[in-house]
């Protein structure tokens, strides 16, 4: 009933028990924070705050205290909002279509997965709305009965899509990660001896007690929530890459887009997860359960999309020359060889070339290297986004508006305000909720774990 | 802890998920009624095992989505068809079949917020849990490694329970 053939490598290494899984879960949560942990919230908390500085200058003062100009209208802003939204894809990836394609290996990683996608995606919900410039009034791009006719939303238009989109996602998102986090809260109230940390478990594990017919419920419920969240997660970033696609601007109306987006999306998706998960399991000691064969595992996924995105790069370029229109091909070249030659470089090496390492087995279960090639993934696809997004804007049909775009501190200040926020966010959740799906995790210690995969006969089916 | 059936029951602790499973159809067969089987984790074929019928809540969630599909088509036709049909960018939008293309992003969305959010608060309320709540597992350690089966008192029952490898057996 519990046997997995010896081929596959346990996923949870040692000689644990259900208890040890308990133990080793909660004891982020009833310990005191390691010094790291203060350490690098700290700095987090500070880049936060100086971003909060940023976007409440930028709401007073107008978002003529960014560098935007009438030729660059979309820059830093839509940069790091696709971004953070891509990053976010990860999270669902992992725990909605491995749980569609049965891969266990997901289990002792979904859950901060899924919370960096929440994270993710709150950062990456607030450059549109401070892009408003007039935020309280943010409202409006829900179709809201008002006193102006009434004058609906348009429904035409791909940025009233990304709204849907993204709100349907976040929220979705979030559901999804809390029913799985119920049953774990319930561990974790269920051994709480402090009386204050006892209540607010209580509170947050709604009453869970594990009946029979609530786990079948809850295991449905899982299963159609991950077939939701797939084409969820692929629609998304399918809009966001309309938002560019269905203009008439060079080098953002090509049909590649929603592909070549998903596919981006889940490249810079698993590094920022291969960055987060690495100090996860380094410093709340979880070495037995995010293992090298996890590591390795998104190392191949980041390999197979950064080819993906590669290939989609190359095409690119292929359909602007075979294509004919000498907008496209001025667009391309530009891209390559024009005032922003440096960025769009640093793309093609952080996603294109850095990912190739990743066919050596030594290099992919190596956690230094798995470390440095994450953050250069995440840089390689901000420049991405910064070349489609600027390089495509700065050359105008009109000679006379060409421009460049230089950020100014507002710009920066915001950005890096953002990757404060999520480090906030991630670490405060690291120390307050169980990071490991402990209750998953337990469905699969008979068949995955070390010792109990030594004392199975080889031959013994069943 | 707080229970509402008034019937005197007898719960059983057990250390193991295979032990568990082979108790409750050990029990069943002896024509014992197991009512309720609490665990740290789900224990695949339990639900089989106790005679429980099978959720319909992914129905649920289908037909949740169906609503989202219709509140969608709704919103896209008034707003944009009957209520103020707008020239944009020399595309007219008079009728809702033609316009329909633009509208499969919103009404896939609205498709997914429904079900997903529908299905979990249905989730929600059928096993009655909300912020608060008081736990409904009798015994805190079956959220960690242990497992209970909960059966009704009657003649024999205790001694059912123990051939069956319970570790603690207690009226209640």
């Amino acid at each position: 009933m519990h046997y997995e053939s010896n081929v596959r490598e346990p996923l949870i290494l040692g000689d644990k028990s259900y208890k040890d899984i308990t133990v080793d879960v909660a004891r982020p949560v009833e310990t005191a924070a390691p010094k790291a942990w203060w350490i690098v919230f700290s700095i987090s908390l500070v880049m936060f705050l100086w971003g909060v500085g940023c976007i409440l200058y930028t709401i007073g003062t107008g978002i003529g205290v960014w560098g935007l100009n009438k030729t660059v209208g979309w820059a830093w802003d839509i940069t790091n909002f696709v971004w953070w939204v891509g990053i976010g894809h990860a999270g669902t990836l992992i725990s909605a279509v491995l749980l569609l394609f049965r891969q266990k290996w997901r289990m002792a990683i979904n859950r901060s997965a899924e919370a960096m996608t929440i994270f993710s995606v709150i950062q990456a919900g607030l450059f549109p709305l401070i892009h408003m410039g007039r935020i309280w009034m943010g409202y409006w791009v829900f179709p809201f009965p008002n006193q102006y006719g009434s004058l609906w939303v348009n429904f035409n238009s791909p940025l009233l899509w990304d709204v849907f989109a993204i709100s349907t996602y976040l929220t979705v998102s979030t559901v999804f990660w809390y029913t799985g986090l119920i049953p774990d809260f319930a561990m974790i109230r269920d051994r709480a001896i402090n009386p204050v940390q006892k209540h607010i478990y209580r509170i947050l594990s709604f009453g869970w007690g594990g009946k029979a017919k609530a786990w079948q419920r809850f295991e449905e419920v899982s299963l159609v929530l991950a077939g939701l969240a797939t084409p969820l997660v692929l629609s998304v970033h399918t809009i966001v890459s309309m938002d560019f696609a269905t203009s008439v601007i060079p080098g953002w109306h090509t049909t590649i887009f929603p592909p070549y987006f998903v596919a981006g999306a889940i490249f810079s998706g698993f590094a920022m997860v291969q960055t987060l998960l690495l100090i996860v399991r380094k410093i709340f000691k979880m070495e037995d359960y995010i293992t090298i064969q996890h590591i390795e595992m998104m190392n191949i996924v980041i390999m197979v999309t950064g080819s993906i995105v590669g290939v989609a790069y190359i095409t690119e370029l292929f359909i602007a020359w075979y294509s004919g229109v000498e907008y496209e091909q001025y667009a391309f070249l530009n891209r390559a060889t024009g005032p922003y030659w440096w960025a769009y470089w640093s793309m093609m090496t952080c996603n294109v070339f850095s990912p190739q390492f990743m066919w050596f087995k030594k290099l992919r279960t190596n956690l230094i290297f798995t470390f440095l090639i994450s953050i250069v993934v995440n840089i390689g696809m901000w420049f991405e986004r910064f070349v489609i997004i600027v390089t495509s804007l700065h050359r105008d049909y009109l000679p006379s508006s060409w421009s460049m775009f230089s950020p100014t501190f507002v710009d920066i200040g915001i950005f890096i305000g953002t990757i404060g926020f999520f480090f906030v966010l991630f670490l405060l959740y690291a120390r307050t909720f169980p990071v490991i799906a402990q209750a998953e995790l337990k469905t699969i210690l008979k068949s995955s774990g070390e010792s109990q995969k030594k004392h199975h006969d080889p031959h013994g089916a069943h | 802890m707080a229970h509402t059936e008034h019937t005197p029951v007898v719960r059983a602790l057990y250390l193991d998920d295979d032990v568990v499973l082979d108790a409750v159809k050990n029990l069943r067969g002896k024509g014992i009624k197991v009512k309720e089987v609490y665990s740290p984790f789900p224990i695949h074929g339990l639900d089989k095992a106790m005679g429980l019928k099978e959720t319909r809540i992914a129905m649920a969630a289908f037909m949740y989505g169906l609503v989202g599909l219709t509140v969608a088509i709704l919103i896209t036709s008034y707003m944009m068809n009957i209520d103020w049909p707008q020239n944009i960018g020399g595309k007219p939008s008079m009728t809702w079949g033609k316009n329909m293309p633009a509208f499969v992003p919103i009404m896939f969305e609205l498709t997914v917020f429904f079900a997903a959010h529908l299905m979990v608060w249905t989730f929600m309320i059928i096993n009655k849990l909300y912020p608060g709540a008081a736990p409904q597992n009798p015994d805190p350690r079956t959220t960690d490694h242990h497992f209970m089966i909960e059966v009704a008192a009657g003649d024999g029952v205790i001694d059912a329970l123990k051939e069956t490898g319970a570790i603690e057996i207690a009226e209640a």
